[in-house]
Formats: structure tokens, sequence, C-alpha cells
């Protein structure tokens, strides 16, 4: 490959690690009596290090090729399926840290649940290595086996309570509604090879330019493009491919669940967008109506809905189809006829700030679980902050970034996506999202309320461990910190959006 | 010259601190010290930065550079602090009246539980609100804005055990975004067109467009900046939160919900008057909405019992009077009734808490009465501060609202309709004011007499709460169960450190509005003059009307003034009349005017117009949205009893194995379906 020697494998060296270490868990795992399953956790993480480290090294090659006074070039491997390029390297790092938080998050989660295995690391690893697939592919039979791994993975990690029903229901359907989405997901990517003859997301580009061009029939184009889109709608839960998300999020473990609602959905938005971007974006003038439509529709489906919850698991899980709901806006406004690259730097600033807000929300419920309650019914949460006042404060801190409020991180996310609203001229959407921000405060200030203004049910005291307390520490700082000092976040994610590539991908990734 | 402005809020921040992570272990007066040292030294510093200010005699904003924000592409943004005439006029007033108002709750708050909260929570609020007047740009002055609406939820919910106040601190909240989104997407609009939200930029960039030009995007901005400021300073149509917000402490009320947080909207727009300025057609929708704002609270304020909500309607109506002068581009003006409105409306907070207070908790108007004598400092003091907002000479509120009611009618964008309805208003605040007066003060004490004092007497503060409050909360949280002596007997004056504060805010309210007598009644109006260099940089030529314009023809501005205090003094009698000459009036009066009275009575049902407009069909659809879905039988409010409850769920849970599935796997491909009929639909070539 041009400029780089270190071989194939090198580029594939995290997605190795992982698979590496996961399989080293499951077999350690086989060693460990029940009382040092600690120790996966920590074979785990130390994987997820070593993969990072990987990820490092290929981010040093970009800042090489930048000293060189070169412009940034993705890296090709194995017959071009695999493209790392800084994009696909802000995923990594965006999966990483989110799987390593939710290990911090999980150890006593599962001790309470009772149950404690190794899988559970091996399984997270797993799908972190389907997820990176699903960044880093230029192929579409490499993103579909990407997603796969992660969907297998997250499949059995909703289930993993087995002695719980709800966990069991919620897998089952999630299973069976998966399977359903990714069968209609398939067919829309045969139909891509079919009009492209290739399965390289550059060569199906071109051969959507052509078929797109004036006076040539569109119907089979379209077909590809609804079946696909109609995929790629369900496993970012939009409205109205939403269903499985309330019930696999209430039914999974807490910290699975959490997991999900950031890593998952990260990696499936940068398999939308790759899709969306690298290989249908000369599709843009029949998707973005489509997008419009379902954007409302998840705004609306989510943000009403949340309305009502008293479980707060099923509650967060509306909550993020809203999320949803907003990071669409970015894609129009990127997307649009007059397309504006604060749409899409806005997604990316987006999925970074929601991974630590949301994670520290599941975070603070999976920290309520003790035996005798599950602590995921609203009303578990009342009166928390004079049980646990820093957890109760954090857990605002949270509610608010969630409801963008300044100088909080998630504040960031709506405000260059709405930006972009506004510079690429959709007004009505601007407005109909502020008006849906609005709503939101509501659910969230639900919760808010009771942590502050209830009395707590009992006096039992909230026991935290020490790998919460990092897990905490860390979303609630990162949710801060990016609030007042965005500065570097934002340098780092309009680094990752310089990805020269073919035209259409350099106009709208400017 | 640095004046190091960036200390004036971070001491609050500092207190809040301290007081928030350590004060649970903290004794009562150490809470206390911590409050008010931190809160003094901000004060004392802003008063050293205001004085080097005016001694550097520059005519320009001292602007001050902490750190850079953010920066994307070609946008900038700044911490910075921003310091001209009109930021000192604010950052003097929260930090005087801030100060004042924490003193006097050292008094008011000690026997409650929670103490250092309340504190941590107070001293919050000063750091946001100073954030916000000394911010350099917008964006900094927009987490301010949604800072203070933090502070302002957590301390209306402060007495979180009553129901009600719960409620209110999250419909304060709510409603508030509705107006900050609109000024968000005002923010966004500036940075579309100038590229910057810094102030300096944005209004220089703006200041040399030539008369007439992009008056159009200009209006927009400024329409959706008024949304901002009419959620903040709670004008028409989104005051609602405002009556609510009084279920807080009565100091929270003066100070955030009188004095200081809800008049940032007014400050905002005096801070944007370049932009108003050359939006003609958006003055004339904030002096339209100051106006109708101002009337509508004021008939409503007529009919009230609760001495608090008495105050609030007016403080939403004497809002409507700032936002009128906005309108009319006399931002000095607005700036001068803001100020002396801090003083005398924080007077009345107070003094109604001090009435409160003596009572143990009573806030029914119609159980007090004959007061005068029981409370003569708190009384005195409350009867200067009627006498401010009644507009009566040589009082503040006098001064200033003349000033406004001249600027209605003599200004460039005003009118004399305006002033009639300005003039009608000041009547009408002066009839409540000296009702509530007359009310609390005169006559015979009710309390003891009115139908069963034990239960309905403090219903909303004591029956209720008492059992629910946790243990540790005393006097006004939980009334009746603190510390108090109650009944007749029971009234007593307010400690010293209580009535300290009330005595500096009366003496205030008579001579703070001496600053700004105009040149007709022999003053030298110089409080316009101050901040003259703000108001009159970026204008356009000819645009804004030089300080005096002359008026060659139509009455002058004495026979204005007269006709101002004609009214005031209107107001006083008919109070007089029907509440202490012949108190039997007043009822015959509610039962005359029958239907007119219920529509007053109930608010003109505004609140009960948006909960069917806005709030129920929200809440239907939510349960719509859901109803296929398992949630039917979990949503609470649905579950009536567990036993339907239970089989509702074992019900749901039995749908969602069996058939469920398919039927959410129907809705993937009908979903899919629309989406391929609609491609088709748009018609495929």
């Amino acid at each position: 490959m041009p400029g780089f020697h270190r071989g194939d494998y090198l580029l594939a060296l995290p997605m190795m690690l992982l698979t590496l270490f996961a399989l080293g868990v499951l077999l350690i795992d086989l060693l460990l009596d029940r009382s040092s399953k600690v120790i996966n956790a920590w074979a785990a993480f130390a994987g997820l290090a070593f993969s990072a480290a990987a990820v490092h090294n290929i981010q040093r090659a970009f800042a090489d090729q930048a000293a060189r006074g070169e412009p940034s070039s993705p890296f090709f491997a194995f017959s071009g399926t695999l493209m790392v390029d800084r994009f696909a390297v802000f995923f990594f790092y965006l999966f990483l840290a989110a799987a390593a938080i939710t290990i911090l998050m999980s150890v006593r989660y599962l001790e309470v649940e009772d149950e404690h295995h190794g899988e559970y690391y091996a399984l997270i690893l797993f799908s972190v290595v389907g997820m990176m697939c699903m960044a880093a592919g230029n192929d579409l039979i490499l993103l579909f086996i990407g997603l796969e791994l992660m969907a297998v993975s997250t499949y059995i990690l909703v289930g993993f309570l087995r002695r719980d029903r709800r966990s069991n229901e919620a897998a089952l359907k999630y299973l069976l509604l998966g399977a359903f989405s990714s069968g209609i997901f398939a067919y829309g990517l045969s139909l891509l090879y079919g009009l492209a003859g290739s399965t390289n997301l550059q060569q199906i580009s071109m051969a959507l330019g052509n078929a797109m061009a004036p006076g040539k029939a569109r119907v089979v184009p379209a077909v590809a493009l609804v079946t696909t889109a109609a995929g790629l709608f369900f496993k970012i839960a939009a409205v109205p491919f939403h269903q499985w998300a309330p019930d696999a999020y209430e039914g999974a473990p807490t910290s699975i669940t959490g997991f999900m609602s950031v890593a998952g959905k990260a990696s499936a938005w940068a398999l939308l967008l790759r899709i969306f971007l690298f290989a249908l974006g000369p599709m843009r003038p029949l998707y973005v109506p489509i997008l419009v439509f379902v954007a409302i529709a998840t705004m609306t489906g989510g943000n009403l809905a949340a309305l009502t919850q008293s479980n707060v698991k099923r509650l967060f899980a509306y909550s993020s189809i809203a999320h949803v709901g907003y990071i669409m806006l970015g894609l129009i406004a990127g997307t649009a006829f007059l397309p504006n690259p604060d749409g899409i730097r806005g997604i990316l600033v987006y999925l970074l700030v929601y991974t630590f807000m949301n994670l520290g929300v599941f975070g603070v419920i999976a920290s309520l679980r003790r035996r005798d309650i599950i602590g995921d019914e609203l009303d578990d949460l009342n009166g928390l902050f004079f049980k646990a006042p820093t957890e109760a404060v954090l857990m605002l801190t949270f509610l608010l970034s969630l409801a963008g409020i300044p100088p909080l991180a998630g504040f960031y996310g709506k405000y260059f996506i709405f930006l972009a609203l506004i510079e690429s001229g959709h007004y009505a959407l601007a407005t109909l999202a502020v008006i849906y921000v609005a709503v939101s405060a509501y659910y969230y200030l639900r919760v808010a309320n009771a942590m502050f203004m209830r009395t707590a049910g009992d006096r039992v005291p909230v026991t935290i461990s020490p790998g919460m307390w990092a897990g905490l520490a860390i979303t609630g700082a990162a949710t801060v910190v990016i609030g007042i000092y965005p500065e570097p976040f934002l340098r780092m994610v309009n680094w990752s959006m310089h990805v020269a590539q073919n035209p259409t991908v350099a106009q709208l990734l400017r | 010259m640095n004046l190091h402005l960036v200390a004036i809020p971070l001491l609050p921040l500092a207190g809040a601190a301290i007081n928030g992570l350590l004060g649970k272990r903290f004794p009562r007066t150490l809470v206390a010290t911590v409050a008010l040292a931190f809160t003094a030294a901000s004060f004392l510093w802003a008063v050293w930065a205001a004085i080097q200010f005016a001694d550097g005699g520059a005519a320009g904003p001292y602007i001050e550079h902490f750190a850079t924000w953010m920066q994307i592409g070609n946008f900038q943004a700044e911490y910075g602090f921003y310091l001209d005439h009109l930021s000192m006029v604010m950052m003097l007033i929260v930090t005087g009246v801030g100060f004042l108002i924490h003193v006097y709750s050292v008094g008011y708050m000690w026997e409650e539980g929670g103490f250092y909260r309340f504190f941590c929570y107070l001293n919050l609020f000063m750091f946001f609100m100073l954030t916000l007047v000394l911010a350099s740009n917008y964006l900094q002055l927009f987490v301010g804005w949604e800072g203070v609406g933090l502070a302002s939820y957590l301390l209306i919910g402060f007495f979180f055990w009553r129901d009600s106040a719960a409620a209110a601190g999250k419909k304060a909240f709510i409603v508030n975004r509705i107006g900050d989104f609109t000024f968000l997407i005002g923010l966004f609009l500036l940075i579309k067109h100038f590229g910057t939200l810094d102030f300096a930029s944005v209004f220089s960039k703006i200041g040399v467009l030539p008369t007439g030009e992009a008056t159009g995007l200009l209006t927009a901005i400024a329409l959706m900046l008024l949304g901002g400021a009419c959620g903040k300073s709670a004008q028409l149509p989104l005051y609602v939160w405002l009556p609510d917000a009084m279920e807080g402490p009565t100091p929270v009320s003066a100070l955030i919900h009188a004095a200081t947080m809800v008049t940032a909207g007014v400050y905002m727009i005096a801070r944007s008057h370049a932009i108003f300025d050359r939006a003609p057609m958006a003055l004339l929708v904030v002096a339209i909405i100051g106006c109708a704002t101002a009337l509508f609270a004021a008939t409503i304020g007529l009919v009230q019992h609760d001495i608090k909500r008495v105050l609030a309607y007016s403080t939403v109506s004497q809002l409507g009077y700032m936002v009128l002068a906005c309108g009319v581009a006399a931002y000095s003006a607005a700036l001068f009734h803001l100020m002396t409105h801090a003083f005398f409306k924080a007077l009345l907070f107070l003094g109604a808490g001090s009435v409160i207070h003596a009572l143990g908790g009573e806030q029914d108007m119609r159980r007090m009465g004959g007061l005068r004598k029981k409370i003569p400092w708190t009384f005195w003091s409350m009867t200067f501060a009627t006498l401010a907002i009644a507009g009566a000479p040589p009082f503040a509120g006098f001064f200033s609202k003349d000033e406004i009611l001249w600027r209605a009618f003599s200004s460039a964008h005003g009118s004399w309709v305006f002033w009639l309805i300005g003039l009608i208003t000041a009547g009408l605040t002066s009839f409540y004011m000296f009702r509530l007066w007359f009310l609390t003060f005169f006559g015979d004490f009710r309390g003891a007499q009115h139908e069963e004092p034990e239960a309905s007497g403090r219903e909303r503060h004591a029956s209720d709460a008492a059992s629910a409050a946790p243990p540790g909360h005393g006097a006004h949280g939980a009334s009746a169960a603190g510390g108090h002596g109650h009944g007749h007997d029971g009234v007593h004056e307010s400690p010293p450190i209580m009535l300290v504060p009330l005595v500096i805010l009366a003496i205030l309210s008579l001579v703070g509005g001496w600053v700004g007598i105009p040149a007709v009644l022999g003053g030298g109006n110089h409080f316009e003059k101050f901040l003259a260099p703000v108001f009159e940089a970026y204008a356009t030529a000819g645009e804004t009307a030089p300080a005096s314009p002359a008026e060659p023809s139509g009455p002058s501005e004495m026979s204005l003034s007269l006709a101002a205090t004609g009214a005031a003094l209107v107001g006083f009698l008919l109070a007089w009349w029907m509440y202490h000459r012949r108190p039997e009036l007043h009822v015959r009066a509610r039962q005359r005017l029958g239907e007119l009275y219920r529509v007053l009575d109930h608010k003109y049902w505004i609140d009960e117009i948006y909960g069917a407009v806005f709030v129920r069909p929200l809440i239907g659809l939510s349960r719509a949205v859901l109803w296929r879905g398992v949630d039917a039988g979990v949503i609470d409010g649905t579950v009536n009893g567990s036993a339907t409850a239970a089989r509702e769920l074992s019900d749901s849970v039995r749908h969602m194995q069996s058939g469920n599935i398919r039927s959410y796997a129907g809705w993937v491909a009908a979903g899919a379906a629309c989406v391929l009929v609609y491609m088709i639909w748009l018609g495929m070539r």
C-alpha cells in the first residue's frame, strides 16, 4: 500500500488484540473460582489498553503524514476492504473508552446479580471488534460482518441475566427483530452489489453516480437505498424502527444498557455515515427527504413517549431515541442541498459527549441495584440527594447535560447541530427540534425532582464500589470538562474530519 | 488597568462550593459567615471595580479577556468580562441587593432544615447572575442565563415536601426552556450572519451597516431574543411560571423573582439595543408585549389574597413597564426603573416575609390586619416601599415610572396608547398595593376569627406539609409545626438581622430615584447621562432621538407627571375607601362585579388554557404513542390500584411473548413500506 509499509496486520492490530484478549478471558475464566472473577475484568481492561495503544500507533502514522506535509489519506489493508482513516480512529477511541467505562461499572453490578462470568467481558471485547469493523469497513462484506459480530455479542449480553425473565425476553425480542432487520439490510446491500458489480464503497459510489445521472431509471437504486436505510434505521433505533429499543434497554443488565446506548449507537452511526456518505453520497437528493421524515418521527416519538415513563431505564431508552432524532438533524444539515460541515461535525461531537453523559446516567442507575431492589423505577431514585449527595449531583449534571444546558458537554452536540440547521436554512426543523428540547426538560426534571424534591423511601445507604466511583468520576469529569473547556475535544473532532476521499465525501467533510 | 472582574462571580462560587461540600457539618453560624463573607467580598470588589472604571473616565467598555473558550473555524468564543455603565449598574444591584438579602435570609431561614443547602444555592445563583451581567459575549451570557434558571429551579423547590413547590420549580424551568431556545436560535442567526457572538464585534458590525440595511434579519434576531426575554422576565405569554415561583422561600422571591434574575431579560434587550434600534418592527412588538403584560398582570393582582401572589403579579406588571420602556427605545428609563424596582420590590418581599414570619407562616391577607402596631419596623419600611411602587413623589418609583410614561408618550417609537395603558396600570398598581397595605396593617386582626383557622387557615403551609416534612425542617416550610408562637398573641417583630436590610432598602426606596430627577422637575437626570455612552454607541445617525426631544406641541412632561400622580392618588383613595373606611364595600363590589371578578380571580384561566392546549395534549399524545406498546400497563397515571396493575402487567407480558414480536416486525416492515411508497410517489424516473 502506498506510503505505509508496516503491513496490513498493523492496521488490524487493534481488533486482533481485542480478539486475543477476549479469547484469553474465556480461557482464564475456567481457572478462576467464584471469588476472583474480577481478574477477568482486569484482563479485559488490559486488552482495551493494548488495543488503544495500537490505535495510537495508527494515529501516529497520520501525524507522520501531516509532518511530511501530505494530505491526509486513509490506510488500506486486506485488498482495500479495511480502510483506516482519521474518522475510523475517532470511533476506535470512542468505542474503547465506552467499553472501558462499562467494565469499570460492571463488576459490582454483576456480583449483585450473581452472574459474574468471564463471557461477559469477552463478549464486550468481541462486540468492540465488530464495532471497529463497522467504523473502518470499506467493503460491504466487512461492514456486514462487523455489524453481525457486534449484534450477536449484544444479543447475548442483553440476555445475560439468565434467571431474569425480563432479560431473557428482551434478548429474544432483540434477536428476532435484529435478524429481521439484518435481512432487510442484507437485501439492500445485495442490490447495491448488483448495481455496482463490486462490494467496495468507492466503486459503489461511482456506480451510483452514473446511475443517478439524469434520464436514467432510478427504481433499483431507490429500492436499494430504502432497504439499506431501513436496516440502518433499525440499528440506530429511529422511529418507526425503534420498537426493540425500550424493551431491550429495560431488560438488559443496566451496565449493558449503558454500553448499548452509547457504543452500540455510536457504531451504528459510524456504519450509517460510512454508507450514507461514502457509498450513497450521490443519492443525497433522494435520501434527505427520508431523513427529514424519520428525524421528525424519531424526535416526536422519543420525546413524547419518554414523558410518561415510570421506569428509569425505559425513560432513558426513549430519551436516547429522541437524541437519535437530533443527531439525524445533523446528517440532514450535513447532506442537504447546501451541505454544512457543521452538521457532520455536530454528529461526532454529539456522539462523543453522549457517550460520557449517558454512560454516567446508567452508571448511577446501576449503582442503585441492591439485592432486594432493582433500582430502575423512578421512585427508587427518591431522595437520593439526601442519601448519596455526590451521586445525586453527578446525576443532575448528566441530566442537565442531556437537556442541553450550557456549560455542560451536552450543550455542544445540540449547539453544532442546530447551528448547522440554521446555516443550511432548515429553520422549520430547527424550531421543531428546539420545541422538543424544551419538552425533554420535563422528563429529565422528573428524575431530578425525584432525587432532590422527594423524601427517600428507605434509609439504606447506597454503596458504591471503587470501580463504579472511577467510572462515575470519569464520566462526570468529562461532562463538566468538555463543557467548560471544549477546545481540545473540538480539535479532536476537527482532526477526524480530515478525510481526503472521493470528491463527494470531501465536499461534505470540509 | 486590570480590574480582575473574574473574581466578582468566582467569589460567590467559592462560597457555594464550601457550603455545598462541607456545610452539612458546619454549625449554622459558620455557614452564614461563609455565605455572607463571600457575597460581601464580591460586592466590595464590584464597588472597587466600578470606582476604578468611573475614575478611568473611559467612554468605551472595559473588556477583560480571561481565556479562550472555544475556537471552531472562524468562530471564536471567549471567557471574558465586559464592564460598561450598563453592566456596572447591574453588577452593583446584583451584589448590593443580593448581599442585603443574604443578610436577611440568615434570620429568615435560621430555623429551617437544609440551612447550608439554601446558602449554597443562593451563592450559586449569585455566581451565575454575575456571569450573566458581566459576560462579554452572548454565549457566556447564555451560560449565566441557564445557570440562574437552574438555581431558581432548586430554590423554588426548596420546600420540596410541598408538592406544589416541586411542581412550581419544574414549571419555571420548563417554561424558561421555551424562551431559552428561541434565544438560542437568535444567537445562531447572529453567528450565521455576523460570524461572532462577541458583544463588541457584533455591535460594531451592526453599527456600520447603513440605516435600513438588513432590517428583516435584525428584526428576526430581535424577536428571537425577545422570546428569551419573555421567558426570563415573565412577559406574556410566558409569564405563567413567576406567580407559581412564589412557592420558594420569601428571600428567594425577593432576590431572584423580583430584584435580579427576572430583570435579566430587560438587561439583555438593553444590552442588544444596537440590534433593536435597527428593527423598529421588533421594538413595536416589545412595546406591545410590555404594555399588555403590565396591564394584564396588574388586573390579576387586584383580587389576589395571598400576599406574595399580589407581589408576584405586581412584579410581572412592573417588568412589563421596563419592557415597554425598552420597546420605545428608552433603555436608560428601563434601567432606571429596574434599579428602583430592585430596591422597593425586594423590600416589599422582605417586608412580606417579615409579616409571614411574624404570623408563623400565614400568607393569606384575609387573615391579617391591624399589624401596624405589632410590627412597626416592618410596617414603616413596607409603607416606604408601597409609596415607592405606587409612584408617590418623592419616592424612587415616582421618578422612574414617570420617566417611562413620559418616554412612552414622547419617544419616536412611542404613542399615546402606550402612555394611557401605562397610566391606567399606574392607577391599578396604586390600588392593589394600598389594598395590600390596608388589609395587612390596618383594621382588626382577622387571624383568629376567620373560619376554623386550624384546618383551613394554614392549609398550604402547615397541615399537609407538617406531616410530610422531614425532621429538622421548621418554621416556614412546615409553618405551624415550627417553633414560632401562633395566633394573634404570638405576633412578634422580626429579629434585627432581618430588620436592618429592610431599613436600608427603605432608605434606598426613598432616595434611589433622586439620581434621575428629570430637568423639568429641577433635577439633572444624572442617571440617563450616566448611561448615555452605552446607548448612544452604535446608534444610527438620526435614529435615536437626542436626550431631550423637542416637543413643540402636546402636553408637557410636567402635566404628564401630574396625571401619573393623580392616577396613583385615585388608586390610593379607592383602596382607602374600599378596604379601610368602608370595609364591607369590597365584598359588595365583588358581588356586583360577579363575572368580571371570577375572571380575575381565576387569572383569566390562563393556566387552565395552557394546560388544555399544551400540557394535556402532550401527555395524551405520549400515551397515544405508547398505546400499542407494552407500556400501557406500566405508565404512571393509568395504574388504578395494584390489582389492576398486576393484571394489566401480566396481560401485556403475555402479549409480549406471543404476538408482539410479530407486530414489531410488522412495524419495521410498515415503516420500510411507507418509505418505499414515498419514493415511488416521488416519481422515480
